[in-house]
């Protein structure tokens, strides 16, 4: 077994990359200067979230985000051993190393740490409340911003009301605007998560220290929620679907065009009310993206109606044959009892049943935020990012500096205010901007680089792993343990003798043919029966979990997506398996025993 | 009350009855009642004994004999054992009883889909004016014992261990009247295990009481048990049933009936397994999902950590062919403490788990 991965010093720029630094902040990539650190870190690639190469605007968003969290350790509550998670992109891909406390300086946080992060446990419902109406006024903010193309000459009323500023300033100041909000989401996100997976880990310290055999997932079943804002998508579908049976409107989903669905429930009242109900569920449900959220191209189905309309296609077949399509939740919520009561019979003294009644009761009010602030922050608050951003993209289009609108995604996102600076001076002088001539053929080659960059597949992870890994933000955010750690080195390529081994996420054991899908374009694709193998699922791909056997997933542990709406949907789960859509193809017969967290590929 | 019937399955053996059957057969059908299924079979009930020695009438010989008799003449007391056993074994059985049993029996077969299908035949002797006597021992039991005529005379035959020496000498030394001792037998089947082992309530390993342990190996439990094969091993979740760890061992033997000669009881030998059995787990999935039941279902009804024998045995109905052998108290680990000693306070505990996480420690869980 090697004992260190590749230096990423030594990977190689795919081909047709070269250059590929310049589409990305100087300070996001490795350098020569910084040489002697990075070369001594672990790195590892977060594949749960940014699975994919970046386009140097998304790029700007993950920067943000990750400073964000490091923020919060570091500097807001004063986490004793762990400071934030260093970012790096690598040929487009997203790489982290967590940043431990100097030993020294450990000792002296703990008391700041009880004091800050004890008043947020002591008031976390107020708080969270309060952060509910803080990020959904953000959004607000952000919906409200307006890129609206430079007018060819300016309203009678800048004239009238003396405002002494022109929509240049307008289009620029928008655009640092939009920035702040997403510096600001980014805050508002991690405000409250570490210290939330905090609480969770001091639980889930407890229950392995009592019971060292204890599977992850029992740990997650006790303190997971039953209704969770994540589900509410699908719920919403499901009563649409309903509906449409019930109100006999349902002949009209024959698997037509949004366009013609909608023309052909306009017609009448049932249908009309029907296209109410969609509305009024829609703001905000249906701001949910068929991936992480983390990505311009990912689809938000607001934006993308044929496929909230076609899982609403697929279970009206279901409530016509008389499938009960509503989640068992008092099942769910009777189950969740009986696991917390037995463990808590078989510990050994009331003190510790005491100890174990505070840890989960923190622990459960803790996790709706934990639960909840995913379809808050890169569902809904980023399809508005990314659409104002297409806003964006329309005005420099109609200007000709880009070919298409999604080409503003190109920009690195420090770059954009001397676009518009170039913009907005070349509309106030009234001569040729220099964009126009300069950013097509830039971008051209800025996507040629980037189409090289995604066909490349980074390694999990360079440099020099940590002996065992215990920072627990690293385990519990990525799931990355010793274990993991060592399967990766060991593995080059992951399954030689057919078995790929991950977190056993949901329990279960079965078999069936596999459907290895690498982006959620092709969730059309899956069939009753098989065995969905994904990077990793989202979970706007919930209706598909009605058809499928199990998943298994490249990245995530036992709090990814997958693994929470496998046990919801009582499918076995094997996650983190690093390598399993490189290794299985679709149709080769697989055995998930989500069990042990092994997958054996059979033929 | 109900007349006492003359037999009765143990899986509806009723409480009232108890005074009836003897000791060791009512343990078995609170066992079984209790889901904690033994090897099937039914109690022959003092009322077949009680009736057989009034029609046969011989109590005041039985009586004659033994009187006066000076326990320390060895001499004396085995001649009056035999002749009294003697007599015991010419006892008839009333025909209405007769009827019962071989009914009984037959029904036995044909639960395990075998002809004459072997039995146990042990006795469970009951005093009324004594209802807590052991007599643990006192009396025979009869291995192999295969079809009815053989059946119904070991049953006699247990009637008469009632007159062993030894059986004499304990009622003399306890006190108790020789006529008031009465003899109820169980009629057991034999298992005839596919797979056998031992199961324990807790994680033998670490203590954890989350856990339930089986080892099983082919065939017998005595390798198990002496250590002479390695078992595969299961650790189940109590709660969330998962089977969490699965080591499939090489069982290279494996001990295995082997019919005997003609005419003699087949015996148990270890022997050498075919290749294909040596790396093939010995349990499936469902087996030792029901094998953790059966452990806790005990370690429920005892209230304690069990260490259970426990056997598949193929003669019985897939489902309902996993056997309860023994069942004991766990003593090593019952008798330590592990509490996990998480500081009080919220917060502290959370930078104990940031900075030292508990599950990282050493010996967290014993205390």
């Amino acid at each position: 077994m090697a004992d260190r991965f590749a230096s990423p010093f030594e990977i190689e720029t795919p081909e047709g990359a070269e250059g590929w630094q310049s589409l990305y902040s100087y300070s996001a990539v490795f350098a020569e200067e910084r040489r002697d650190y990075e070369d001594g870190g672990f790195w590892f690639h977060d594949g749960v979230h940014w699975p994919e190469a970046l386009t140097p605007w998304d790029a700007g968003v993950f920067e943000v985000a990750i400073a964000a969290l490091g923020q919060y350790n570091t500097r807001h509550y004063l986490v004793p051993p762990a400071y934030g998670v260093d970012l790096r992109i690598l040929n487009g891909y997203a790489f982290l190393s967590p940043v431990p406390a100097p030993e020294a300086d450990i000792e002296g946080r703990v008391p700041h740490f009880i004091e800050r992060a004890g008043f947020y446990f002591a008031n976390w419902d107020r708080l969270y409340d309060d952060w509910l109406v803080k990020v959904r006024s953000l959004v607000q903010q952000m919906t409200e911003l307006d890129f609206s193309p430079l007018p060819q000459m300016e309203d009678m009323d800048v004239i009238t009301s003396g405002a002494g500023r022109g929509s240049g300033d307008r289009l620029l100041s928008t655009y640092h605007r939009l920035l702040d909000h997403v510096f600001t989401l980014w805050q508002y996100h991690f405000e409250f998560l570490n210290l939330g997976y905090a609480a969770y880990l001091d639980f889930f310290g407890f229950c392995k220290a009592a019971f060292p055999s204890i599977p992850d997932l029992a740990i997650a079943k006790m303190v997971a929620g039953v209704d969770v804002d994540l589900f509410k998508p699908d719920d919403h579908l499901k009563s649409l679907a309903r509906l449409a049976v019930s109100s006999g409107v349902d002949d009209r989903f024959d698997g037509g065009s949004p366009e013609d669905v909608w023309a052909k429930l306009a017609t009448d009242q049932p249908g009309q009310a029907w296209i109410a109900e969609w509305d009024k569920a829609a703001e905000p449900w249906f701001n949910f993206s068929t991936g992480s959220g983390f990505y311009h191209s990912d689809k938000i189905w607001i934006q993308n109606v044929e496929v909230p309309l076609g899982y609403i296609t697929d279970y009206i077949v279901k409530v016509r044959e008389g499938v009960d399509l509503n989640r068992p939740v008092a099942a769910l919520h009777k189950e969740r009892d009986r696991v917390v009561s037995e463990y808590r019979e078989l510990l050994d003294s009331d003190e510790d049943r005491e100890a174990f009644d505070a840890k989960l009761g923190l622990s459960r009010t803790v996790f709706p935020y934990v639960e909840n602030h995913n379809f808050y922050v890169e569902h809904w608050a980023h399809s508005v990012i990314w659409r104002k951003m297409r806003e964006l993209g329309g005005v420099l289009k109609d200007a000709g500096f880009i070919a298409e609108v999604d080409d503003v995604f190109m920009f690195r996102r420090s770059e954009l205010p001397d676009v518009l600076f170039d913009l907005y001076a070349g509309w106030s002088i009234g001569a040729p901007s220099r964009g126009p001539a300069y950013w097509p053929k830039e971008i051209e080659h800025r996507r040629a680089v980037h189409e090289a960059l995604k066909a490349w597949s980074p390694p999990p992870a360079l440099g020099i792993p940590p002996e065992v890994v215990t920072e627990p933000f690293t385990v519990m955010l990525w799931g990355i343990t010793s274990d993991s750690v060592s399967a990766w080195l060991n593995s080059g390529d992951g399954a030689e003798d057919g078995v790929l081994s991950g977190f056993a996420a949901s329990p279960g054991l079965v078999e069936g043919p596999a459907r290895v899908i690498s982006s959620a374009d092709q969730i059309g694709e899956i069939q009753d029966g098989e065995i969905l193998v994904a990077p990793l699922t989202a979970p706007s791909w919930a209706p598909v979990f009605g058809k499928i056997k199990a998943t298994v997933t490249d990245v995530g542990g036992m709090m990814s997506h997958a693994a929470i709406v496998c046990r919801e949907y009582g499918l076995p789960a094997v996650t983190g398996t690093a390598f399993g859509t490189k290794t299985i193809t679709t149709g080769q017969m697989l055995r998930v025993d989500g069990n042990t967290g092994k997958v054996t590929i059979l033929d | 009350m109900t007349e006492c019937p003359s037999a009765i399955a143990f899986g509806a053996l009723a409480a009232e009855f108890h005074p009836q059957v003897g000791g060791k057969c009512a343990s078995l059908g609170v066992m079984s009642q209790a889901g904690l299924p033994v090897p099937p079979g039914f109690a022959v009930t003092t009322r077949v004994f009680a009736d057989a020695r009034k029609a046969a009438d011989t109590m005041s010989q039985i009586k004659d004999l033994l009187a006066d008799l000076d326990s320390s003449d060895n001499v004396a007391l085995a001649s009056a054992a035999i002749r009294s056993r003697e007599l015991v074994r010419n006892w008839e059985l009333p025909e209405e009883h007769e009827r019962v049993i071989r009914e009984m029996y037959a029904d036995l077969c044909t639960l395990c889909g075998v002809d004459d299908v072997p039995v146990a035949v042990r006795s469970s002797a009951t005093s009324e004016d004594s209802p807590d006597a052991s007599f643990a021992g006192e009396h025979d039991t009869y291995l192999w014992v295969c079809g009815i005529e053989e059946v119904l005379e070991k049953i006699r035959a247990c009637w008469a261990s009632l007159y062993t020496d030894r059986a004499i000498v304990y009622r003399h030394e306890m006190g108790y009247d020789h006529a008031d001792v009465d003899m109820a037998v169980a009629v057991q089947k034999m298992v005839r295990p596919r797979t056998a082992g031992v199961a324990f309530t807790l994680d033998p390993s670490n203590g954890d009481r989350s856990g339930i342990c089986i080892d099983a190996a082919w065939g017998f439990g005595e390798g198990v048990v002496s250590g002479d094969v390695t078992p595969d091993n299961f650790l189940v979740d109590k709660v969330m049933w998962s089977i969490n760890r699965r080591i499939i061992s090489p069982k290279t033997h494996a001990h295995l009936l082997t019919d005997g000669a003609p005419g003699a009881h087949p015996t148990v030998v270890r022997v050498e397994l075919p290749e294909d059995q040596v790396l093939a787990p010995s349990l499936n999935d469902d087996e030792i999902l029901a094998i953790a039941r059966l452990a806790r279902t005990a370690e429920k009804h005892y209230g304690f950590a069990q260490d259970i024998e426990w056997a598949v045995d193929d003669d019985l109905p897939p489902g309902s062919d996993i056997v309860l052998l023994q069942a004991r108290p766990e003593t090593v680990w019952s008798k330590k403490r592990h509490t996990v000693s998480a500081k009080k306070d919220l917060v502290s505990s959370i930078v104990d788990t940031l900075v030292n996480p508990l599950y990282s420690r050493k010996g967290a869980q014993t205390a």
